[in-house]
């Protein structure tokens, strides 16, 4: 009887938990809010774009946006966990909600937005898949790859890019499948491929980090589009729409020529209206996606606008050196495209 | 007269499903029945339900879509236009090959070792020991990794063989060269090539190597007869007639009577371009998985075969000594084959565990069957729930298999009883 009694109970608590692990999960903003941390998804080490420091600070390309989100919602950049995720992970991580935002260099891809259910929010680096090589190997193209290993992050669309153009330019290559980018470095520095591919600013992060920059070589071709942006779970727009704003209100910032030193004063002096929306010094933008009126404000005092976070962590002025190319502002001759703040 | 010994039987009442005890243990089983069918079947609603929730299907179609992405080692061949399916298999194949070979392997490994514990040399017997314990008390996954950094780390990269003067050498007379990225061994090749069995679906199998299967089932066949024969002789006149010479002859001329019809010949690999072709390149990950699950397993049989040769009564050396047996003789003819009805029941679970363990192939990036379709077609696809579900199938599939033939393989050998 009481064995019974007991069974009955177990089965009972069984359906109540699972009751609520069924719960829809509509509302990450309230959930991020009761936390009061934001779980962002990053790579588990690509130096510029998302890596702990020696003294175990996240610091990056990445991690910035993840900070500025962190900032708009709960009012400290500094209140995020980061997770690493590798290729094979990170989509996991995000639709099992184990992290709310996952901001990891991942190309924008149709099946990804669709039949993944993931929402890319927009795109924080548009980048296109390289070849790293030695330079004593004495290749200066792609199509001369001919027969050479090449060191492959598994689970990636560059894995996918890299089967097709060498089908397409009817060349033959034995891929080694690698599951991080530490791996991959080892492996390439190893000798244990010729080349590595990735894309083209994982590749100049990845050469920055070496003892010896100077001897290796980005091959000129750019095989593919990577669109890289964050990515949110499909079906909580509110929570969407908070993460693709906060991205838009960094570029949109950089446009405006509001920057992290001089909002202060424009907050009290600008009379640009959209700078006012932005700011929330007048419309209350805000209210609209579930944040006060300083959201906005205090994303881009976080870590800069998109020009401030871009030129601390991958810009020439660091060892990444990336040029702004395709990631200038639409009115610099980019890609860079916030829509209006109204 | 009424048969008072059969008492009337009471009204059945529903208290009696509890207080009975000719009903109650029934009573527990039904309930716990229903409650576990309730909890499966809550598991699959509660699934279902978050699968719609995050707007997602369980459905196998993805199988059949373009797979997009290459393999390194393709026992069957296999693009990246192949369906997710046939990368599948691919990956099946790979982790059968591993298992296959680590079985092999760890089983002629432990023996030697499980025997060689037991020696009188006292060196010999602790050496075993050791080895034992290192590999028995530290983790696979420890042993795969090491292995594969000393293959990386140590070996030279193939440039390194190129040029006049070549900081590195093939070995075995030019024939195989140990490279970073794999060790390029020669192939087999014909000048008289009978060409293929198309079986379907891209496979096809070489005449020649049916024929000289097929050559060597019947040599097999052969030497039984003469053995047969051989026997009912001795049995009618007493004098075992010489055989050596026949069983020789069909063993080995028609295999090399075909061997020189086809022009068999072993192509060394040379180094073109990048790499080295000509030859077959077995890639390190491979090696090192299957060196380091051979190494390990081994450890775990060689107990396995220490503990059953312990298992063989004492008397049982005695006895074979006192017939004027010598050591090694009464080991191979008394001793062992005793000893495998100890030996082979925990050998099966060896032989599993080797299998599943061959899932850490991810680590080294060998594509085993969690490399393709756990791996690569999972994170391509987005389809976790269903990859796992057949890579949970699969491995269920591969262990029963493994487990059955191995049954039926005991039940052959184990001591009869009369």
């Amino acid at each position: 009887m009481k064995k019974s009694v007991f069974l009955g109970t177990v089965a009972a608590t069984t359906m109540l938990a699972g009751m609520g692990m069924a719960q829809d999960g509509g509302a990450t903003l309230a959930q991020v809010k009761d936390r009061d941390e934001l779980n962002c998804g990053v790579n588990t080490g690509l130096v510029g774009f998302a890596a702990p420091d020696a003294s175990g600070n996240w610091t990056g390309f990445d991690v910035a946006y993840c900070r500025a989100l962190a900032a708009a919602v709960l009012g400290d950049p500094n209140k995020v966990r980061f997770v690493p995720t590798t290729g094979q992970t990170r989509f996991t991580a995000l639709a099992s909600g184990e992290v709310d935002v996952l901001a990891r260099n991942s190309t924008w891809t149709f099946s990804r937005d669709t039949d993944l259910a993931l929402d890319f929010v927009g795109v924080n680096y548009y980048d296109g898949q390289g070849f790293m090589v030695s330079r004593d190997l004495g290749v200066t193209s792609a199509k001369e790859l001919d027969g050479a290993t090449i060191c492959i992050q598994t689970g990636t669309t560059t894995e996918l890019n890299l089967a097709d153009y060498f089908r397409a330019n009817n060349l033959n290559y034995t891929p080694v499948n690698i599951d991080s980018n530490a791996e991959g470095e080892q492996q390439y520095m190893a000798g244990a491929c010729d080349a590595y591919t990735t894309d083209a600013s994982g590749l100049a992060a990845t050469r920055a980090a070496f003892a010896d920059p100077e001897s290796h070589i980005i091959l000129p071709e750019i095989i593919s589009k990577e669109p890289l942006g964050p990515a949110v779970r499909h079906g909580d727009n509110n929570w969407g729409d908070i993460a693709r704003w906060t991205l838009n209100a960094l570029i949109a910032a950089e446009e405006y020529g509001v920057t992290s030193r001089n909002i202060e004063e424009l907050v009290r002096s600008s009379t640009n209206p959209e700078v006012q929306r932005l700011l929330g010094t007048t419309d209350e933008l805000g209210a609209m996606i579930g944040l006060d009126a300083e959201w906005a404000r205090r994303a881009i005092v976080a870590g800069g606008n998109y020009g401030e976070i871009f030129a601390a962590n991958i810009g020439e002025q660091t060892p990444i050196g990336l040029a702004r190319g395709l990631n200038a502002q639409w009115t610099q001759g980019g890609l860079l495209y916030a829509p209006p703040f109204r | 007269m009424t048969d008072a010994s059969v008492p009337a039987s009471p009204p059945f009442r529903l208290s009696m499903l509890v207080n009975d005890r000719r009903y109650r243990s029934m009573t527990f089983q039904v309930v716990v029945f229903i409650l576990v069918m309730a909890g499966a079947w809550w598991l699959v609603m509660n699934t279902i339900h978050n699968l719609s929730l995050m707007g997602k299907s369980f459905n196998f179609g993805f199988l059949f879509q373009r797979a997009g992405y290459d393999i390194p080692q393709t026992p069957i061949p296999y693009t990246a236009d192949d369906t997710h399916l046939r990368a599948a298999v691919v990956g099946l194949l790979n982790t059968l090959i591993v298992a296959v070979l680590g079985c092999i392997a760890a089983t002629v490994l432990g023996v030697i070792v499980g025997v060689a514990r037991l020696s009188n040399n006292w060196l010999f017997a602790r050496l075993m020991t050791v080895f034992v314990e290192i590999f028995r008390n530290m983790p696979l996954l420890l042993w795969i990794l090491i292995v594969y950094a000393v293959f990386t780390e140590i070996m030279p990269a193939p440039n390194a063989f190129r040029g006049d003067n070549p900081t590195a050498s093939m070995i075995l007379f030019d024939h195989v060269a140990l490279t970073n990225r794999y060790t390029a061994i020669p192939t087999l090749a014909m000048t008289n090539d009978p060409g293929s069995l198309d079986l379907g679906a891209r496979i096809t199998f070489n005449w020649a190597t049916i024929a000289i299967a097929g050559a060597l089932i019947a040599g097999l066949i052969a030497r039984r007869m003469i053995r047969d024969r051989a026997q009912a002789v001795q049995d009618r006149t007493g004098i075992r007639p010489v055989t050596w010479w026949q069983t020789l002859a069909v063993m080995t001329v028609p295999t090399l009577i075909l061997i020189w019809y086809f022009g068999l010949h072993l192509e060394a690999p040379s180094l073109q371009g990048f790499n080295f072709t000509g030859g077959l390149n077995v890639s390190n990950s491979l090696v090192a998985l299957w060196l380091a699950l051979t190494l390990y397993t081994a450890a775990f049989i060689a107990e396995i075969v220490r503990a059953g040769i312990l298992a063989v009564s004492r008397g049982q050396s005695e006895a074979a000594f006192a017939l004027g047996l010598r050591p090694n003789r009464t080991m191979s003819l008394v001793i062992l084959p005793q000893a495998l009805r100890v030996i082979i029941p925990p050998l099966i679970s060896q032989y599993l565990n080797l299998t599943k363990n061959s899932s850490l192939a991810i680590a080294v990036g060998y594509m085993d069957l969690r490399g393709t379709l756990g791996g690569t077609t999972l994170n391509q696809t987005g389809r976790e729930l269903e990859a796992i579900v057949l890579m949970m199938l699969t491995y269920l599939v591969i262990s029963l298999i493994i487990s059955a033939g191995m049954n039926i393989f005991n039940a052959r050998v184990k001591l009869k009883e009369r």
